[in-house]
């Protein structure tokens, strides 16, 4: 499959038709989602309607950490067999969890406000999802300071493993840490059981989420190999003048 | 093992020849740990329990001052190579030099921690854990360091990249760290600080010997 | 320095392709060094000269194709590689930096002074290499080959910056280690001195 896929030309021509056709999907999965998330599924009984922008937060919150492990797989795809496709995945994979990320932090900031009375609260989750936050915004920066893109795929991969080995450490001693200066909170240990009738919204959100990053992830990665291509025209005009 | 210990030598004789060595971190450490009294205010009672973690901030931020001309100036000069000539693994040849950091500039600033902390109305009993705490966490942040530094070896001015690529890393340290200071958690906190230098100074070697291989190629 | 030793080790390049990014910068390139060798690589900037240096020398990967070693268990242990830079730290005397390369390289630390001798800074092996001539720089890295015995010489223009004399010692040295059955080869713009026994031009 990855052999199959690490050929451009074919990648080129299959994620020319996926790339719209997961797209619709997202578009459709959100249609049905959406509302059923607002309007149709029930209020929390203890946070009433404040509740449903755990719709969005927590699919985002789900997503940012499986693209950074998305990433760490295609980096070490890329790193061994030294498939450059791989290397284009997860270069156009880290903006997106960058983005879904800072989507978890604002919407988990925002739920904050009303649930806790506080705008941020040093929750183990919210931090730790700040930590990943940097985590990309660190992943993208060193991408974009290297000129020779096929070091800078393989110094990345370097670091998004070292990253993937880090984030449990870190979640692991951010709740450590947050358990040692406050009360567990309301979400944490147990916490009530998410009923039925709000799960199914849940997955169908979590599943345009994944569709949406589907569409998004070969847009990028087809935006990176036109970049490319338009490079190496450029160099080549170059060396023939 | 003459190849490590020339490389362990020769970093020793870099780092306190040029720019002195451990003067600029400490300094840079000791101004950080004055500033912040000021500006937090000199309340005995807030600045016994801020005291701690402003330390290990500080020393997390001085450490980060080390790391940018670390593997750069190797790759810029042409001796990097050099170390991929020699009978040792470069893995070990990596570590040799995080070591020699660690003497040259961890210790020093491990040893600026005793007075920092007794400015900073710390406990004097609390001293010798203070400084062993931070000798042991300076060796994780040079352990993490390594790969920060060896992954933006390539970029100019990678000073700020590598502070933004590195301080998720610091984030286990600092906590563990500043945590062995809470009288109340004396032991847990320093186990796991140890545990967590352990696998920066066993697992930071190996990826940036990886990324100096890339960037020699 | 042991000069009844006779060294053994031959490389070939077997169609070596190269590529700096997405751009090929020579293909199937063939070529043998045999013991006494010394082969020169020619052709304009840009075409891959110090790449071709840098593959022999096992730091890049080539795109396709291999380096060959006969005679040699580790490729890396069996070479001395002298770069446009000369990897010296200003802080550091002379005398520190041929001691550093007999012990990173494997040589005899007693080696450095006659090393330093022989290419004439033993004057000054106490002066930091921040004060040295661009000329004396690169003698001190020509001291570097001569303190741990390696039987492969890869050298990227080694005669830039050099003076009259510097180009006559970097010719004896050269023709000695052939001598001894050593082989090099260098890049470079003009002719060293030591008649190649093989001159490869480059071309895109």
């Amino acid at each position: 499959m990855i052999a199959f896929l690490a050929n451009p030309q074919r990648f080129m021509a299959l994620s020319a038709w996926a790339t719209p056709l997961l797209g619709a999907i997202a578009v459709l999965l959100f249609a049905i989602g959406v509302p059923w998330a607002l309007f149709v599924a029930p209020a929390d009984y203890q946070q009433g309607e404040s509740a449903r922008i755990m719709f969005v937060h927590v699919p985002a919150s789900w997503w940012a950490l499986m693209i950074y492990a998305f990433m760490g797989v295609t980096s070490l795809v890329g790193l061994v067999w030294r498939h450059a496709l791989a290397d284009v995945a997860a270069r156009a994979a880290a903006p997106i969890g960058a983005t879904l990320a800072g989507l978890s932090l604002v919407t988990g900031s925002i739920w904050g406000a009303p649930t806790w009375g506080t705008w941020w609260e040093w929750d183990g989750r919210l931090t730790s999802m700040l930590v990943l936050f940097i985590v990309y915004l660190g992943y993208i920066a060193l991408w974009a300071a290297i000129e020779d893109e096929t070091k800078a795929a393989r110094l990345a991969a370097i670091l998004c493993l070292a990253g993937l080995v880090n984030l449990p450490i870190v979640h692991f001693s951010v709740t450590w840490w947050s358990t040692l200066h406050q009360p567990a909170s309301v979400f944490r240990a147990g916490g009530p059981a998410i009923d039925r009738s709000m799960l199914w919204p849940l997955f169908v959100m979590a599943l345009a989420y994944l569709a949406l990053f589907g569409a998004l992830l070969l847009c990028g990665m087809r935006a990176i190999i036109y970049r490319r291509r338009a490079q190496a025209a450029i160099a080549r005009r170059a060396r023939s003048a | 093992m003459s190849a490590l210990y020339a490389v362990f030598r020769r970093e020793l004789a870099l780092a306190w020849s040029a720019g002195g060595g451990a003067i600029a971190p400490v300094g840079f450490f000791l101004g950080a740990t004055t500033l912040l009294p000021l500006a937090i205010g000199a309340d005995h009672e807030l600045l016994r329990k801020a005291g701690p973690p402003l330390v290990w901030v500080a020393a997390a931020l001085a450490a980060l001052m080390t790391l940018e001309r670390l593997f750069q100036a190797d790759l810029e000069d042409g001796s990097l190579e050099q170390l991929f000539l020699c009978a040792a693994p470069l893995e070990l040849i990596v570590l040799a030099k995080g070591a020699a950091l660690w003497l040259a500039v961890g210790v020093p600033l491990a040893l600026a921690g005793a007075p920092a902390a007794i400015a900073l109305q710390a406990p004097t009993a609390l001293i010798p854990l203070t400084v062993a705490s931070l000798a042991v966490g300076m060796a994780g942040f040079i352990g993490v360091g390594l790969v920060g530094a060896a992954v933006s070896a390539g970029v100019r001015r990678g000073g700020v990249l590598i502070a933004l690529i590195v301080l998720p890393f610091f984030a286990p340290l600092l906590i563990f760290g500043a945590g062995v200071a809470d009288e109340v958690q004396a032991g847990g906190p320093f186990f796991l600080l140890s545990g967590c230098a352990l696998g920066a100074v066993g697992l930071g070697p190996i990826l940036a010997a990886a990324a100096l291989r890339i960037q020699a190629g | 320095m042991g000069g009844d030793h006779h060294f053994q080790a031959s490389l070939s390049v077997e169609r070596l392709t190269l590529a700096r990014g997405q751009r090929t910068l020579f293909s199937n390139l063939s070529f043998e060094a045999a013991p006494g060798a010394f082969v020169e690589l020619r052709g304009p900037n840009g075409v891959g000269k110090t790449t071709l240096l840098r593959a022999i020398a096992g730091f890049l990967r080539p795109a396709s194709g291999r380096v060959a070693f006969a005679h040699i268990e580790e490729p890396a242990l069996a070479l001395h590689f002298l770069a446009h830079r000369d990897g010296l730290k200003a802080p550091l005397d002379a005398r520190a930096h041929v001691r550093f390369w007999a012990g990173l390289l494997g040589g005899r630390s007693d080696a450095a002074d006659t090393a330093l001798a022989r290419v004439g800074l033993h004057a000054i092996a106490d002066l930091p290499a921040r004060v040295l001539s661009q000329g004396q720089a690169r003698r001190l890295s020509l001291a570097r080959l001569l303190v741990a015995e390696r039987p492969l010489w890869l050298l990227d223009e080694p005669a830039s910056g050099l003076d009259t004399g510097g180009r006559a010692l970097l010719a004896a040295l050269i023709d000695e280690h052939r001598a001894r059955g050593g082989v090099v080869i260098a890049a470079v713009h003009d002719d060293l001195g030591p008649g190649p026994t093989r001159a490869i031009e480059l071309t895109p």
